[in-house]
């Protein structure tokens, strides 16, 4: 899993039936000391994630196993909202 | 599956109600000689490892088969700790 930080939101009308009413978000994946690492990607967000926080992302076909997301055509699903990372040296 | 070492740990209050009760780690992937490989991750632990050990993690859907029937959406896991790895140099 990735963690990553929220830094924009996406507007999309026409989309796949199965992704409509879901909330999704631009992200920009980041190593552990908070440095960004890696290009951005679009996640559903099944947690109420806003801009500006550091979550926890899913991806690949477990991304469908988050909540309300069975059978939906997603690649990257938010599961969690991080509230500390504690890296040893 | 993949040797790693575990360097840290995440504190998650709001997640998906299916990860409620699973400890998140953060691993570093390694070579068979103990150096970094590629960026760490984040991988939950079905073994009970702690920061500091080597461990061995699956990635993808797999990595929630140690919590079945429960199928949390976690797409790395840490499923055994290594004791030692050995290897012959040809």
């Amino acid at each position: 899993m990735l963690l990553a930080k929220i830094v924009g939101t996406v507007v999309a009308t026409r989309k796949d039936p199965r992704l409509v009413s879901n909330k999704l978000l631009v992200a920009r994946p980041i190593d552990p000391s908070g440095k960004a690492d890696g290009n951005y990607l679009v996640a559903v967000d099944t947690v109420d994630a806003g801009v500006g926080e550091t979550v926890l992302i899913v991806s690949g076909s477990s991304a469908r196993m988050a909540s309300g997301m069975k059978d939906c055509p997603v690649d990257a699903a938010i599961v969690g909202i991080i509230d500390a990372i504690e890296v040893s040296d | 599956m993949q040797l790693a070492r575990v360097i840290g740990d995440v504190v998650v209050t709001r997640k998906d109600e299916n990860l409620t009760g699973i400890k998140l780690l953060v691993v570093q992937p390694l070579t068979p000689d103990r150096q970094p490989a590629g960026r760490p991750l984040v991988a939950v632990d079905a073994v009970g490892a702690g920061v500091g050990e080597e461990v061995f993690f699956v990635r993808g859907k797999e990595a929630s088969f140690p919590f079945y029937p429960v199928e949390p959406p976690v797409d790395a896991g840490i499923v055994g700790i290594v004791d030692h790895w050995d290897l012959e140099r040809t």
